[in-house]
């Protein structure tokens, strides 16, 4: 294993390591609010410094962890493996399902559907809890995020269909969906992983904008992009530069996943 | 002799580096949805009428008196109803048409003209009937209406005169600026009026500024770091952390007027036909538990961490800067826990393992909807969040967007707390007749109610009927005194706090004396000036 | 082929109809529909509130609206947008080519960048010039949106540079998994042995593989370039389709929206069905 993948293994250990642990590490629960140090500079006491209402910023961090690396590599996954379904197969069986889905697609894409999100806010209830309110959001992305690579996808299946591979697997007698599952998505690899490797922090930036709509992560619950968020008030980091701890732990972490699983791309 | 001192104050002016002229600079935060001055409802269509409309009387944002603009006098009669004007001779519109009695009476009939549905005739609508204006001269005209309407005088600061002749109708103004350019979502200029009737003490015409350009800026971080680098000439309307963050670097050019008219609040959905369960709005509808929720709320925190010291706990529907109209005898509710606790025992609330509990056991929990993008109102409702967790409440916060907000508080009711703020324009509040009256729409915890449910809440339609009726306004602020305590104890709406009047303004600009009331930092426009471009930089 | 375009072209028009209705519909019957802030305003007198509920009640029942407005269409009447009070034609008029230039300028700036990273990080041998275009790219997709219109806005750089580096990393990132994979095939590896040059070999073998898959990440790029102008524009000050389409969803704005929706539409129907089209050519003559 070369150095750099042992270092980017070392990485994600650490922070899920410290994610989960982040009862043990976190000096304070993420909801506490010492209100006699707002946007406190770190300290001993704070090591991350505290947010504008006096919460801990590294306990935060920590539980926000937890929810993002497990709910936005998930809605990765699922918009992934939709759009490998309906790009990948589509592009594979060609003609009128080709089209068929492609005009889908297009249409998928232009939608405005902020409105469809605003009225499954609207259908949970109220006093929905937190954790039920982001992995609804999270389900949603998954099930929104879809259709850009679908369209890739489908381009990439449609010029695997004629490709002498597809040809000599036909005549050795596959047919259907073994073939489609033996040599059309593993060749389709390359956009797939493009594709989940671009979800996660997409997905991360927008839980947090889908508070507006009364989705996301609920207070006092914390997540990546509602600390990511805090950076929006840019003008003001050049005094409080610690703010940017989430920002650089989400940069490592993405990095890091992106070595290790596409070490033979960069070793090729 | 006067135009020699005329000539060396224009000469010491120049010498200090005052050019007569330029330009300020400003933001709006949202695009002006109208220039028509009848249908004015959002800031920035309000901030491009009080730049470029010319009123009969002026409410003195300094002083808060009434003193004279178009109209040189003014008589109201004793019973309120009544209204007359001796207008200002010799001034004609931006388009050089004269300006007489004429113009004053097609105003009023545009603006209280059923089918134009203005914001600014409703202000005036005290009862039905029609509106009668009758030209006495070129110079004088009587205005009587059907019903007193109170403070009636007052309200003519929101009218901006129309010209009745011109064929320019709307683009022809009698304020100190006219519209010039409108860049939709990008800029509006506003150029001097040359034909502006007022003169400054030496005789010079008014206003001293050549043009004000307003950008279409929703991002405060933006408009701050304008500032910062000098493209803006002032904000009107600063948030409280960034005022810290400017103060910290340029101290003499932010300015704390202290506590505004606007305040911040909460409220029980106390709806009969509210999808909530019963025993929920049972507790809404209790006054002890309303009060004990207020006894918990520690506002001195939410002053101090949210506004960062920039707001004070509020105590009533009138702030404590509304000297004549705040009732002096009025307390905030001390933060107590125990005293909330205390409060709630009395209708059978109990504390089982952390968790209050009402007399049959059910947990209390409720959510607190609030409108998305406002962080001072979502760090207040966490605030909130964890005072209430003291007394064993759980509260679940739900931020929305705006329109769906609406709909919950207004057409579903489909909620159980919310947490909005009410902005107060004027000093007079008679402006908040459509909170108080339990039949109206805007009767927020329980609105277009068929008759008062509570004696509380006939005996506020009675006062508030009671103080519009009056004219003297001594009657109407004892009327008016007792809403305050009726409020105060039953707690329909929980006042938080009062945010301060905050703003910025560049040392570039001379003559600007921010204070509480709309426009804090621009009131007196016509007297603003603009240092030279050097020390602009 | 004509006949591939004229048909790609009605599939243009009838997803962009059935795009408007669609549109309408989740408008129609999402929550806050025919609501105002002026609801609140207390100064309102009761006659006044039932006109402003009633001004919408042309919007109510959709199809009919639709069917209105598309007849209205035809003839160059888009409508009024309520929330501005202004005629969506004029609104466009003054929008579209500051969206369209900002777009453009970005999708080039984005891909140049994109596009020389990716031929160079599948090229280079060395690890390291890989891992540091991995992590700017990874760094750059960590970056709200909001924050780089900031920073834009700071240090006084044109608003197509901030869509540009939103766009830079997704391209990357696609096209460099394509490019990789096509290099690292058997038929390459055999070119580069027997000593063709790389210009040869990525115009002649990598290009003619990578570019139907290439051509779909440029037309979906299109799409991601206009989503990225909603906050670009909105924080820049930039007039712009995006900030309007922002206050428009938030206004639920019918007239607006259904027309910014069909204009989005348009816009990646064609981007993507060039891309399709200019594909079939590409495989046409590779065969």
């Amino acid at each position: 294993m070369s150095f750099i993948r042992k270092l980017a293994c070392a990485i994600l250990v650490v922070v899920i390591v410290a994610a989960l642990g982040a009862n043990w590490f976190a000096r304070a629960d993420y909801a506490t609010q010492f209100r006699e140090a707002p946007n406190a500079p770190p300290s001993r006491a704070h090591l991350l410094g505290t947010d504008d209402i006096g919460r801990d910023r590294l306990s935060r961090t920590l539980y926000g962890t937890r929810i993002s690396l497990l709910l936005a590599p998930t809605a990765a996954l699922l918009s992934t493996l939709m759009a490998a379904l309906i790009g990948g197969v589509a592009g594979y069986l060609g003609g009128i399902w080709e089209r068929l889905a492609m005009a889908l697609t297009d249409l998928f894409l232009s939608l405005p559907w902020l409105f469809l999100l605003i009225t499954v806010r609207a259908l949970l209830p109220l006093n929905v809890s937190p954790f039920v309110s982001v992995v609804v959001t999270f389900l949603m992305l998954g099930l929104l995020g879809w259709a850009a690579s679908a369209r890739v996808l489908c381009a990439g299946a449609r010029s695997l269909r004629n490709s002498g591979l597809l040809l000599q697997a036909r005549a050795l007698g596959l047919h259907g969906i073994r073939l489609f599952a033996v040599h059309v998505v593993p060749n389709l690899r390359p956009i797939l992983l493009a594709q989940f490797w671009v979800s996660i922090p997409v997905f991360i930036l927008s839980e947090a904008n889908l508070g507006i709509l009364g989705l996301g992560v609920a207070e006092p619950m914390p997540s990546w992009g509602s600390l990511l968020k805090e950076l929006e008030g840019l003008t003001s980091l050049g005094d409080q530069p610690w703010r940017l701890v989430p920002l650089v732990l989400l940069i490592l972490v993405v990095t890091s996943f992106q070595v290790i699983l596409s070490s033979e791309e960069v070793t090729a | 002799m006067i135009r020699r001192v005329s000539c060396l104050s224009v000469t010491i002016l120049v010498l200090l580096g005052f050019a007569p002229g330029s330009e300020l600079r400003f933001c709006l935060r949202n695009e002006p949805r109208t220039f028509n001055p009848l249908l004015v409802e959002d800031d920035a269509s309000e901030t491009v009428r009080y730049l470029t409309g010319g009123v009969l009387v002026r409410s003195n944002r300094q002083t808060q008196k009434l003193e004279p603009e178009l109209a040189v006098s003014w008589k109201l009669s004793k019973d309120g109803r009544q209204i007359t004007f001796q207008l200002r001779n010799g001034v004609s519109f931006s388009d050089g048409t004269p300006f007489s009695a004429d113009d004053v009476d097609y105003t009023i009939k545009q603006m209280m003209d059923p089918a134009l549905h203005s914001p600014t005739g409703d202000a005036f609508r005290s009862g039905t009937g029609t509106v009668n204006a009758q030209v006495l001269a070129p110079d004088r005209i009587t205005i009587t209406f059907p019903a007193p309407v109170a403070g009636l005088d007052q309200l003519f600061d929101q009218v901006a005169i129309l010209s009745a002749h011109s064929s320019n109708k709307e683009k022809a103004v009698l304020g100190p600026f006219m519209v010039a350019d409108y860049k939709p979502g990008s800029s509006l200029v506003l150029n001097r009026n040359p034909n502006y009737w007022k003169t400054d003490g030496q005789g010079h015409k008014l206003p001293y500024l050549n043009a004000i350009r307003l950008d279409i800026q929703p991002n405060r971080d933006i408009e701050v770091l304008r500032f910062k680098r000098g493209e803006l000439d002032l904000i009107n309307s600063l948030d409280s952390e960034y005022f810290d963050r400017l103060a910290s670097t340029s101290a003499n050019l932010v300015h704390d007027a202290g506590p505004s008219l606007d305040s911040e609040q909460m409220w029980f959905n106390q709806v009969a036909k509210a999808p909530i369960p019963d025993y929920k709005r049972k507790w809404f509808r209790s006054t002890n538990f309303r009060r004990a929720v207020s006894m918990a709320i520690n506002r001195e925190d939410l002053s101090r961490v949210v506004f960062n010291g920039h707001a004070r706990p509020a105590i009533g529907p009138i702030s404590t800067a509304n000297k004549f109209w705040f009732n002096q005898a009025l307390k905030t509710d001390a933060y107590s826990p125990d005293a909330a606790l205390a409060k709630l025992q009395l209708d059978g609330f109990h504390l089982q393992n952390g968790t209050l509990r009402d007399a049959v056991g059910n947990a209390v929990e409720f959510s607190i909807i609030t409108n998305a993008g406002n962080k001072y109102r979502e760090r207040m409702a966490v605030l909130i969040q964890q005072d209430l967790q003291k007394i064993g409440v759980k509260i679940n916060v739900v931020t929305l967007d705006f329109p769906s907000l609406i709909e919950r508080i207004s057409q579903s009711f489909n909620y159980e707390a919310a947490m909005l703020g009410l902005t107060n324009v004027d000093l007079d509040p008679n402006g908040q007749m459509n909170v108080w009256l339990s039949s109206s729409e805007n009767h927020q915890w329980n609105p277009q109610e068929k008759f008062p449910e509570t004696a509380w809440e006939a005996e506020i339609d009675k006062l508030m009927r009671e103080q519009a009726s009056a004219s003297d306004p001594k009657k109407r602020k004892k009327a008016f005194d007792r809403v305050q305590q009726i409020v105060a104890e039953q707690a329909p709406f929980i006042y938080l706090v009062n945010r301060n009047a905050l703003s910025a303004v560049s040392i570039s600009v001379s003559g600007a004396t921010p204070v509480i009331l709309r426009p804090q930092t621009y009131w007196n426009i016509e007297r603003l000036t603009i240092t030279t471009e050097t020390a602009r930089r | 082929m004509v006949w591939r375009i004229i048909r790609h072209l009605l599939a243009v028009v009838a997803i962009v109809l059935v795009g408007g209705l669609a549109c309408a519909t989740l408008v129609r019957f999402a929550p806050g529909f025919a609501t105002d802030e002026q609801q609140l305003d207390p100064r309102l007198s009761a006659e006044s509130l039932q006109a402003l509920h009633q001004s919408h009640q042309a919007e109510r029942n959709i199809l009919r609206f639709y069917a209105g407005y598309m007849k209205r269409a035809v003839r160059g009447d888009l409508g009024i947008s309520h929330s501005l009070n202004q005629p969506v034609s004029t609104l466009f008029r003054d929008r579209i080519p500051v969206t369209l230039r900002l777009v453009a300028a970005g999708l080039a700036l984005g891909w140049a960048i994109a596009l020389s990273l990716a031929l160079t990080t599948a090229l280079a041998r060395a690890n390291a010039y890989s891992l540091v275009a991995i992590a700017l790219s990874g760094a750059l997709l960590c970056i709200p949106a909001a924050v780089l219109a900031v920073l834009s806005v700071l240090l006084n750089t044109p608003g197509y540079l901030a869509i540009a580096l939103i766009v830079f990393p997704k391209v990357f990132t696609y096209s460099r998994s394509l490019l990789s994979r096509a290099y690292s095939s058997p038929h390459i590896i055999a070119a580069r042995a027997k000593g063709l040059s790389a210009l040869r070999i990525l115009f002649w073998h990598v290009l003619p593989v990578t570019a139907p898959s290439l051509l779909a990440v440029a037309g979906i790029s299109v799409s991601l370039a206009l989503g990225a102008a909603i906050p670009i524009e909105a924080l820049c000050g930039l007039a712009g389709i995006g900030d309007l389409a922002w206050q428009a969803a938030l206004g639920r704005d019918l007239p607006l929206l259904v027309n910014i929706t069909i204009l989005v539409a348009l816009i990646t129907l064609i981007a993507n069905s060039g891309a399709d089209v200019v594909g079939h050519a590409l495989r046409g003559q590779e065969s």
